[in-house]
């Protein structure tokens, strides 16, 4: 079998699936129910300073799919909300029981850096492997000039960063926001400050619904709500695009990444080191189904990774980076024309209507004799745009195939239709 | 009728038990099922199931719809197209019509969605304060239906919809036809069919007359002179004969007859018992005597067929509920002599083996007997022709013994327009019966419209 161990950002661990820092690392019994079910590492939950901060009842509320499928969860929860003294007792014991995983705690006190030179020596007592910094929390604590309110402002991350590398021989992880507009300003800050290594994303800014019995947006809290963090499936995609620009962002080659949002299987953890990840961390999918799901997580890792003779993490992290690049740069000559399997197809008419409602009318719809309909493909109309394989239930039925235009490789900054385009 | 079976004992069940025995044989949807199988549904476009819904329901629609948590909005979709949807949702072969035709019935989709299911699903929860469909300003326009079957009473509410009075006549005492007096009491339980009706009623402008009979109390030519319009929905009355002796004994009668007074009995402890039972045919009718007898407590029910399995009217589905309720089948054989006690009373039935010879079913020489306390004919209806027997009726071109009608559901004389069992169009079914009374109404209306518009 494969090897899934790694060594990130100096810090080692028998496999990549860390639990990212909230409630399934609030304390020592969730922490050593994980690492018994088999997680690599934990983020502790984010410590502050005393006194606590308090939560409020409700807390979540959740976006849902057909047949109630969660696609995404948003909080409105703090960071921890017990003492330090018993959050720095637990790990302290939790990591002497369990030398081979990491363990890295997670930390967010005021923007001063009496704060920081306070908490870092008893966090750095404690055995643990690395810190992380918590600048991303987007509700509550950003209103007290903490979390989001620092990782928005690419001078403090800068800056903060630099107090914990001055006061701490740990790893310094810089945990950054989505909630700005060009992730790369974030991680370059993170980078100049010293920083080992950048894990994201934290949550989004969000409201997943509305009661509209009572008019309120949810979570609830008496008659009313506050916008929370949004985490889960849902977030993925933003989260795999914010990794990517980070792993091709010239200014911060080679800084690790360990990767944060929407994963939930194997497949999400192998995108996300695919597109240059050293580790990933967990939190939705654990909350939704235990911890558990790390078994099938290495276990499906491990196998993938056999039948690709991938020996290890390193012999495929970063893949997919070459292949991502700027719009400018795909080839405008490529052609794809989508190829319908008639033996497949169950001939429920969605490619077509949505090509034809809403695309370039390259579905043919023909009546048959029975009554139904039969569907083809014009490939003289067809863009390649990838729509009707989209909305088609059937898996592999609907084939983008491609062509052969006999033309060469020819991006849009050699493309005689640009006006701008380079001179060559 | 069921004097003819007086002399046979009763079900030996309790009345709790027998309750049981006949109550939904589909039992409905809960919520999470509805939930989890609403959302099975593609959403399809130009959709299979449509097509082969004779009613045409837009089923994606009304599947969407309760997939958002829009009850209403779904059991309106349903009923605009099929305002008998809840006992379509019931009584339908789905097997061999929508859900047979869904994208996901096929081996890599597990199976089709429970599209009838749904449909009652929604009807039965939408818990309309009134009725969902508003009449057009009143057309001073009357029109005059013959039987107040799904045919009938399909017509009458598409009629009062389009702003026209319709008088309904029934020969019956119950409206329904035969959701009230025909469908397996495990198909449409309680007083459903009685509720549906009432229901339907309730857009306004529709009067029943009972007791009215066509060919009895009353002429076609009465009703073409007094009516801008009429439409017959009389279904199929009568039963064919075996044409053998005896046939009028103790003990032989039609299914139908029975089914009859099994559904509108209040206490199934009373209804005769055929221990040993046969039934004649293999039709849905057959299936449902059969089921309903053993249910009942029969022994040894019999279902004889003059032709093999393949030939068979009942649906797949039909014929495994036959088999989960022990109904024992015997194939190839036909009614060659009713056999009679010392009392005169059925004792058994004598058959011929019958074979194909050159495609065509004949005797093999062979014959066997088999013991009944009652026999059942289940062999087909007919149309009753006591219906049509005044000189204006009689002039109705037929199609074969049915009367004869074009796709906008048109007689031969004009302003008459019939639909339901007693055409020949489509399948014998409660569905199809709605479809032409709408199609008819349609028709009605349009023709109506143009007359005001000529005049
Ligand atoms: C035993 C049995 C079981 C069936 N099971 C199913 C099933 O499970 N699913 C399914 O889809 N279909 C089933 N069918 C078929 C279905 O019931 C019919 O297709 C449907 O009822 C036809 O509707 P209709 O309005 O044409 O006729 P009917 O329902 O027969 O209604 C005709 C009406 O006209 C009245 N009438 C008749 N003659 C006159 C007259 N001369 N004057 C005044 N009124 C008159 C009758 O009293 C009756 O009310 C079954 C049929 C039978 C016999
Ligand atoms: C209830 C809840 C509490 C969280 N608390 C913290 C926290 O204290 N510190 C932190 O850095 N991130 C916190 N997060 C964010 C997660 O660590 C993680 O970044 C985010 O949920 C995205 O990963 P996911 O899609 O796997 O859930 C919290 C998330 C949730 C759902
Ligand atoms: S790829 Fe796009 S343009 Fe081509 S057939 Fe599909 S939906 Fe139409
Ligand atoms: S969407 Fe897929 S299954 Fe449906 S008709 Fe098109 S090709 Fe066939
Ligand atoms: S064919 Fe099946 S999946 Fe498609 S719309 Fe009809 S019920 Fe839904």
């Amino acid at each position: 079998m494969a090897d899934l161990s790694i060594v990130f950002a100096g810090i080692k661990a028998p496999n990549p699936f860390w639990l990212a820092s909230a409630p399934p690392t609030d304390k020592a019994y969730n922490v050593v129910r994980a690492f018994e079910a088999g997680w690599g590492g934990v983020v502790w939950k984010t410590l502050g300073e005393d006194p606590a901060a308090v939560n409020v009842s409700s807390r979540y509320s959740a976006h849902y799919g057909a047949n109630r499928q969660v696609q995404g969860i948003n909080n409105i929860e703090l960071i921890t909300d017990r003492s330090l003294e018993i959050n720095l007792r637990e790990i302290t014991q939790v990591k002497k029981d369990w030398p081979d995983r990491a363990l890295i705690v997670s930390l967010m006190v005021p923007c001063v850096e009496e704060s920081w030179k306070f908490i870092l020596p008893l966090v750095e007592a404690t055995g643990a492997d690395g810190i992380e910094l918590n600048f991303g929390c987007p509700h509550g604590m950003p209103e007290r000039g903490m979390g989001a309110a620092v990782g928005q402002v690419p001078e403090y991350v800068e800056m903060v960063t630099r107090w914990c590398k001055t006061h701490c021989t740990l790893p310094v992880i810089v945990k950054l926001t989505p909630n700005i507009t060009d992730i790369r300003q974030s991680a370059r800050a993170a980078h100049r400050g010293g920083a080992d290594a950048v894990s994201l994303i934290n949550t989004i800014n969000s409201i997943t619904s509305v009661d509209l019995d009572r008019m309120v947006a949810h979570p609830i809290v008496g008659d009313q709500s506050t916008h929370g963090g949004y985490c889960g499936s849902a977030v993925k995609p933003i989260a795999l695009n914010m990794v990517a620009e980070i792993a091709r962002d010239p200014e911060t080659r080679g800084l690790p990444i360990c990767g944060i949002g929407g994963i939930g299987t194997w497949r999400d953890a192998a995108e996300f080191i695919a597109l240059g990840s050293g580790a990933v961390q967990v939190c939705t999918a654990a909350m939704l189904h235990g911890f558990r799901i790390v078994e099938d997580m290495q276990d499906g890792l491990a196998r993938w990774m056999d039948q690709h003779g991938h020996r290890s993490l390193e012999a495929f992290r970063g893949q997919a980076v070459g292949h991502t690049t700027d719009w400018k740069y795909l080839d405008i000559n490529y052609k794809s024309v989508a190829h319908i399997d008639q033996d497949a197809c169950i001939g429920c008419g969605r490619c077509h209507i949505a090509c034809e409602d809403t695309s370039h009318q390259a579905i043919a719809s023909t009546l048959k004799a029975d009554g139904t309909h039969a569907y083809s493909v014009i490939e003289a109309e067809c863009v390649g745009c990838n729509l009707c394989q989209i909305t088609c239930p059937v898996q592999g039925c609907i084939d983008m195939q491609a062509q052969d235009t006999g033309k060469p490789y020819m991006n849009w900054t050699q493309d005689p239709r640009n006006p701008y385009r380079e001179a060559g | 009728m069921i004097d003819a079976l007086n002399h046979l004992p009763r079900p030996r069940a309790g009345a709790d038990q027998l309750a049981e025995a006949f109550s939904d044989l589909a039992p409905p949807l809960t919520a999470r099922q509805a939930a989890v199988e609403s959302a099975r549904c593609l959403y399809c476009y130009d959709a299979p199931c449509v097509n082969a819904c004779p009613s045409e329901i837009d089923i994606p629609s009304f599947i969407h719809r309760i997939s958002d948590e829009n009850l209403q909005g779904a059991a309106e979709r349903i009923l605009s197209a099929n305002i008998l949807g809840g006992s379509c949702a019931r009584v339908c072969p789905t097997e061999i019509l929508c859900q047979q035709a869904c994208v996901r019935n096929n081996a890599q989709e597990c199976a089709p969605v429970l599209i009838g299911q749904l449909q009652r699903y929604a009807l039965d929860h939408a818990d309309f304060t009134e009725h969902p469909f508003q009449r057009s300003p009143a057309s001073g326009k009357r029109i005059a239906v013959v039987g107040a079957g799904p045919a009938g009473l399909s017509c009458a509410h598409r009629l009062a919809m389009h702003g026209h009075d319709v008088v309904i006549f029934e020969a019956r005492e119950k409206a329904g036809g035969l959701n009230e007096y025909g469908i397996a009491r495990y198909k449409l339980v309680d007083d459903y069919a009685q509720r549906e009706v009432e229901f339907l009623l309730g857009i306004g402008g529709i009067e029943i007359r009972h007791g009215q009979r066509l060919g009895g109390n009353l002429s076609l030519a009465e009703l073409h002179g007094q009516y801008d319009a009429v439409f017959l929905g009389l279904g199929l009355g009568a039963v064919r004969q075996l044409g053998l002796a005896d046939e009028d004994a103790p003990g032989l009668l039609a299914a139908t007859d029975y089914i009859r007074e099994l559904r509108q009995a209040d206490d199934l402890a009373q209804l005769p018992l055929a221990d040993r039972c046969l039934v004649l045919g293999a039709g849905n009718t057959a299936i449902d005597m059969a089921v309903q007898m053993s249910r009942l407590g029969a022994r040894d029910v019999n279902l004889v067929y003059r032709r093999g399995e393949a030939d068979m009217g009942a649906t797949g589905h039909e014929q495994e509920i036959a088999k989960h309720n022990q109904v024992r089948l015997h194939t190839w054989a036909r009614p060659d002599a009713v056999l009679l006690d010392d009392a005169g009373r059925v004792r058994g039935m004598r058959f011929a083996r019958t074979q194909l010879i050159d495609g065509r079913l004949g005797d093999t020489g062979e014959t066997f007997e088999l013991a009944a306390d009652a026999i059942f004919k289940a062999i087909g209806q007919r149309f009753d022709e006591q219906g049509l027997g005044d000189p204006l009726a009689a002039q109705l071109a037929r199609d074969g013994e049915r009367i004869q009608v074009d796709a906008h559901m048109r007689t031969s004389i004009p302003g008459i327009y019939a639909g339901g069992d007693c055409t020949a169009l489509g399948q014998d079914l409660t569905v199809q019966a709605v479809q032409h009374g709408k199609l008819a109404a349609e028709a009605i209306h349009a023709q109506l419209m143009l007359n005001v518009e000529a005049a």
